[in-house]
């Protein structure tokens, strides 16, 4: 039940901050804030208390909802989702402190959509019955339109128009594959159901299997993105308002990585294995592409976004890289790249709201004025390029490592990624902090409010840079979970067998 | 106790970047300098308890840093005779100057933000040498990166200053890609990122020059050449000296682009089991020595001459390594960090004395009014220009020049090279002093004399740089072999060719007669004969070179030209993103059969009529078709 | 003249009528004369059934002539109605003034 209420916590914090905003607008923003952290309590609790050495499924819901159609309400939290769901609810909280300030227009309506895409999200983190799957990304989509089409910047509602056809586009696409999936599966065995488990080696044709597994993967390149389906991202990210960008970059592209770990590789070994070096190539020209259009940015805003383009690049090529090192480099890019990112829009929203522009070449000098955003900025950027004892190097150390032994050529070319995020993260804090002012600017440095948003990400990109092993420690035996099942094809566990505890273990193999 | 060495210096760091714009600059001193301070007393303590143990090395294990699969790299510290050498000058040229740094830096507004990056950085290096595994070693490795970048842009206000922190990093960064791929193969083939487990497996798993370990000290090579500013990524360490002078000393002089040879040397068992990789370490240093040589001697600023002398001197250090004389290129580091770092802290003493002035031509006959300056100032020069018998630089160097002839692996090329830069060295070592300390004063400004923060040091080290020599003396000179024999559980000894004490003392007093002829001419140059030498040097080709010396053989036109225009050409070429057109394409597509088809709706009635008409005709047409012909 | 089919003449009537009708409505833009057109091709169509009812002798085509009256009917007060509005909105019978939806 507990993760029934995790979804739930939100969507009521959703509805009653809605209502409550009409008389306070400020008890919506703390009643929207404590549902969240309530939520990252919980989620916190269970890590504490059993995440670490578990193996396989943690918790565990089942219950029929349409089962003519062998639809069910079918929830299931393992390490994966465990921790997507800690970076979830701990962005999702500092995105309702961000925005504490800068959103003043429909207070209520805001905070209902913010917590519906975050609802939505927990959702997509936990959902193991692929209709449901389908449902929650679609929650997720349009509350992030109205976040983007109401509250965003100058061009907000092409940017929400974009980003809402490309995501519809690619989730479209993803329908289609989940109802042929349905069906090869009840042609096979007579048996219609969304289980995942069950659909889970669904033997199937190899061009089939080929087509079904483009369907999903489209509608996770979309959102994670990848070149060359990138371009709703520049655009969305910085139109949004700053607790949007935040929740774009630093969670909903995590959908669509999350999706490729969860869904189109487990349920298409043979056939994602045989598209692994387009994904893995799709993912390097992403690192380069994103980090050299992020060079050429005028927009300090749209310089983060396609920085997030050349991250997410990392994702796609570790996810294809089929080996353990990888998996977990992936995890933890997710992870890292949530919260740098995050932080960077955050910090880009808080210089917005005190100079009011986003072009880097009306900002310099800053550094003086500003020296402990100044700090923080360094901080983060330094993270995205990869600086060790940041959490984002271990991500990208790991992924690099473990797709070293999928790929050389393409782990070289992107090692040389490294090099062009030096060059465009060097970028902002020379545009933004150093060289001269021509204006003379007296701004307020980081207030209290903002330090406690910013403190939480020093400290978490911190521990993971120097101490990542509880997040690595938790997403293991997904990462043998998945392997397994890679080598194990023929054996076919069944649906039974899966939720045995520690079922995993003696099918460990060496990689 | 050991992990107390590098943590002292985070922690202060820590303590100074929460503080720095709140904390007295006397607290900032005492945390800036005491941290390294204390770090050094124990570094002397860990050191003794460690040669009395008698062990090899000791490991402290502090954390499973990263663990995953069959991966692991755990935050262990080693600390071996190699790494007790680094540390030892770590901390104790880093102390000093830091003490350096409280008097040049004291009318300095960000005096705080200073100290926190100075004390980073030492904790960097430590991690750096200290490391057990490849990975702490990088993180160490990018850690002094980010310093090096942090205090090279220090007077951010100038773009000038910003541009020269980047390219730091960022050239920098190209050698650490390189050496991440050699991580990503060593840990593929060994299996592990620990170093001693990767130099002990080694030997088993490849032959000598198999191309899989040639191909991974290549790789690592690439690695050391970017960090120690060799060919041919030396072109960031001239622009380096845009940072404030005591960080010229400590990073870009004393430690930090020392960090090349301290990879080599740790790797020695790749480097020896891949002859090709190793000949081309000897080759870098060679030609860098020679090249950044000849571009210091017509530098104007001081501190120019310092950063190119600086690059020539590591290329001596990569000839050792090279030739595999392992020690003699540790030797050449402790003295050179000794001799450099006092030669930029005179350097510094001097521009602090004329206002931040740093055109040779515009000091001269400091002599006089810098009397302490000059002294010290005279014996750093004697030893980078390796005056023989008194001078720590004689001993260090001569060991290099004498080895890279005379080991199993040398060649009688690199020994003529060696002598050339010898011979280079003192020329450009003296020209320097020539131009600084003697002749007329040239300036405007009259000279301050510095406090005695900044003296201090400045005598300690001119005493370490006299009497560092004598742990290692040749052959021919008492033969001391106590530094060489402090690393020999950890490098091995040189392999020799030939052992005469005959020719020895041919190298030796060549490279003595060199030094000499070096010092001669720079006197001629400068002090007699100024006006001959300046016909001589206007003569169209001499021009010319001397232009292309100045900026140091056009390497970074070059580079522009080849890598950085293009890419930000096509940068801002693609500024809107190409892919991007398509999908506006698609969309204006689709707008324009919009487009197409609603002016058909005119809203006049009667071409709504005529087009039911042509419909009914044409579909009345299509039907008797179909059933009549 | 005299040896043309009863059916075939009627039939030409009906189809020259239709024509003419449809010609008016194509070339006259006043919209009183447009439903006077219209009312035209109707009874075009209602003669055509009327022709091709005593052709078959069969009562079938006098009936839809019925409907068609009725209907014609309607259609009138309906589209003069509209008209009248039309005229109220516009000032104007000109059917080219009322292109207020075109795309």
């Amino acid at each position: 039940m507990i993760l029934l209420y995790i979804i739930l916590i939100p969507v009521l914090g959703a509805l009653l901050s809605w209502l409550t905003a009409a008389r306070n607008t400020a008890l919506c923003r703390w009643i929207a804030l404590c549902s969240l952290l309530l939520d990252l309590g919980i989620v916190t609790a269970i890590w504490l208390g059993n995440g670490a050495a578990e193996n396989g499924w943690l918790y565990h819901l089942q219950a029929p909802w349409i089962p003519q159609f062998g639809i069910s309400l079918h929830l299931a939290m393992d390490g994966l989702s465990l921790v997507m769901l800690a970076l979830t609810f701990f962005l999702g909280a500092l995105a309702v402190l961000i925005s504490w300030r800068e959103i003043t227009t429909k207070t209520g309506f805001f905070h209902f959509n913010l917590l519906f895409v975050i609802t939505g999200i927990a959702g997509v983190f936990l959902t193991m019955d692929l209709f449901l799957f389908y449902f929650f990304w679609e929650v997720m989509l349009i509350p992030m339109y109205f976040l983007i089409g109401i509250w965003g910047h100058e061009r907000r509602e092409y940017a929400a128009y974009k980003f809402f056809i490309f995501t519809q586009a690619g989730g479209l696409l993803m329908l289609l594959s989940i109802l042929a999936l349905y069906f090869v599966h009840a042609s096979n065995t007579g048996v219609y159901t969304f289980n995942y488990f069950e659909l889970l080696n669904t033997p199937m044709e190899r061009t089939l299997a080929m087509w079904l597994m483009l369907g999903f993967l489209v509608a996770f390149l979309v959102k994670l993105p990848a070149v060359p389906f990138h371009t709703w991202l520049p655009d969305a990210h910085t139109e949004a308002p700053t607790a949007g960008s935040v929740v774009l970059a630093g969670l909903l592209l995590k959908t669509g990585a999350y999706g490729i770990l969860r869904f189109v590789l487990p349920l298409f070994p043979a056939a994602s294995q045989e598209f692994a070096p387009w994904a893995m190539l799709l993912g390097v020209a992403g690192i380069l592409y994103g980090g050299q259009l992020a060079f050429a940015q005028p927009d300090f805003k749209r310089l983060i976004a396609y920085t997030s383009v050349s991250h997410m690049g990392f994702v796609l090529l570790g996810a294809f890289a089929f080996n353990e090192l990888a998996y977990q480099g992936v995890v933890m890019q997710m992870i890292t790249h949530g919260i740098s990112t995050g932080a960077l829009f955050m910090l880009a929203g808080v210089l917005y709201e005190r100079i009011h522009t986003r072009e880097l070449s009306r900002m310099g000098g800053l550094w003086p004025v500003l020296p402990g955003m100044g700090t923080v900025t360094m901080i983060f950027v330094m993270a995205s390029l990869g600086l060790p004892g940041l959490g984002n190097f271990i991500a990208e150390f790991l992924v690099l490592l473990g797709s070293w032994q999928a790929n050389r050529l393409l782990t070289v070319l992107a090692a040389l990624g490294l090099v062009v995020a030096t060059v465009y993260s060097l970028r902002i804090m020379q545009k933004v902090f150093f060289g001269q002012t021509e204006r003379q600017y007296t701004l307020p440095d980081l207030g209290l409010r903002e330090w406690l948003i910013m403190a939480p990400l020093v400290l978490v990109i911190l521990w993971l840079g120097v101490y990542p092993q509880p997040v690595l420690k938790t997403v293991t035996p997904n990462t043998e979970n998945e392997s397994v099942k890679q080598k194990a094809e023929s054996k076919k566990p069944t649906a039974g067998n899966l939720f045995a505890p520690n079922s995993f273990q003696h099918k460990k193999q060496p990689l | 106790m050991l992990y107390l060495i590098p943590a002292l210096p985070f922690f202060s760091a820590l303590l100074l970047i929460l503080g720095w714009r709140t904390f007295s600059r006397t607290t900032v001193s005492v945390i800036g300098c005491g941290s390294i301070g204390i770090s050094a007393l124990i570094t002397l303590a860990q050191g003794w308890q460690f040669l009395q143990s008698g062990h090899d090395s000791m490991v402290q294990h502090l954390w499973t840093w990263v663990q995953s699969g069959s991966f692991n790299a755990g935050m262990d510290l080693r600390l071996d005779a190699l790494s007790l050498a680094f540390v030892f000058v770590i901390t104790f040229v880093g102390f000093l100057i830091h003490v350096y740094s409280t008097g040049y830096m004291a009318d300095d507004a960000d005096y705080g933000r200073f100290f926190a990056c100075m004390n980073l950085f030492v904790g960097a290096m430590l991690m750096l040498v200290l490391a057990d595994n490849l990975l702490l070693l990088y993180l160490g490795w990018e850690g002094v990166g980010l310093c090096s970048y942090l205090l090279i842009g220090f007077w951010y206000k100038d773009p000038a200053n910003g541009y020269a922190a980047r390219k730091a990093f960022i050239v920098t960064r190209v050698g650490d890609t390189a050496m991440a791929i050699a991580l990503f193969m060593l840990f593929q083939y060994t299996g592990s990122l620990q170093i001693s487990s990767i130099l002990e497996k080694a030997p088993g798993m490849w032959t000598t020059g198999h191309a899989t370990v040639v191909l991974i000290a290549f790789l690592l090579l690439g690695g050391a050449v970017g960090k120690s500013a060799q060919l041919p990524l030396q072109t960031w360490l001239p622009d380096a000296m845009a940072g404030p002078t005591p960080v010229s000393a400590l990073i870009h002089a004393a430690t930090m682009v020392t960090a090349g040879v301290y990879l080599v040397a740790r790797t020695n068992v790749l480097f020896d089991l891949a002859p090709a990789a190793q000949t081309a370490v000897a080759v870098v240093g060679a030609a860098t020595l020679l090249l950044a040589g000849c571009s210091a001697l017509v530098q104007k600023d001081i501190k120019r001459v310092l950063a190119y002398s600086t690059i020539s001197q590591i290329g001596y250090m990569f000839l050792a390594l090279g030739v595999g004389a392992w020690s003699a290129a540790i030797f050449h580091f402790v003295t050179h960090a000794f001799f450099k770092a006092l030669l930029f802290m005179g350097a510094g003493a001097v521009i602090v004395a004329l206002h931040h002035e740093q055109d040779m031509f515009k000091m001269g006959g400091l002599r006089k009014s810098l009397p302490g300056v000059f002294r010290v100032f005279l014996i750093g020069s004697a030893s980078l220009a390796a005056l023989p018998f008194i001078t720590s630089g004689f001993y260090s160097k001569d060991q290099i020049v004498w080895l890279a002839w005379s080991s199993a692996k040398g060649h009688t090329a690199y020994w003529v090279i060696a002598l050339a830069g010898a011979f280079l060295t003192a020329m450009y070592t003296f020209r320097m002093v020539f131009l600084t300390f003697y002749g007329s004063y040239r300036g405007h400004a009259a000279p301050h004399t510095p406090g005695s923060s900044m003296m201090i040091p400045l005598y300690i080290l001119a005493f370490l740089s006299t009497v560092a020599g004598f742990v290692e003396l040749p052959h021919t000179l008492g033969h001391v072999t106590l530094f060489s024999d402090f690393l020999q559980p950890i490098l091995p000894a040189v392999q020799m060719l030939q052992e005469s004490t005959a020719l020895e003392w041919t190298s030796q007093l060549l490279a003595a007669g060199l030094t000499f002829l070096g010092i001669y001419i720079a006197w001629v140059w400068v002090i007699q004969q100024p006006d001959g030498m300046r016909r001589f040097a206007e003569m169209p080709f001499m021009q010319w070179l001397r232009g292309f010396w100045y900026k140091g053989w056009a390497f970074d036109e070059l580079y522009n030209e080849l890598l950085v225009r293009p890419f930000v050409r096509t940068a801002r070429l693609n500024r809107r993103d190409l892919v991007d057109k398509v999908y506006t394409t698609l969309a204006r597509v689709t707008e324009w059969c919009h487009d197409a088809l609603a002016r058909t709706q005119s809203g006049l009635l009667r071409w709504y009529i005529m087009g039911v008409l042509i419909g009914a005709v044409l579909i009345l047409s299509v039907l008797i078709w179909r059933i009549y012909i | 003249m005299m040896n043309i089919h009863p059916t075939t003449a009627g039939m030409t009537l009906a189809g020259i009528l239709f024509v003419l009708g449809l010609i008016s409505i194509l070339i006259r833009r006043n919209l009183i004369f447009m439903l006077l057109s219209v009312e035209i091709m109707l009874n075009a169509a209602g003669l055509a059934f009327i022709v091709a009812s005593s052709h078959w002798a069969q009562p079938d085509g006098q009936v839809m002539f019925m409907f068609i009256l009725a209907m014609a009917a309607a259609e009138v007060s309906v589209g003069l109605a509209l008209i009248l509005q039309l005229f109220h909105q516009l000032k104007t019978l000109d059917s080219d003034e009322a292109s207020r939806m075109r795309g």
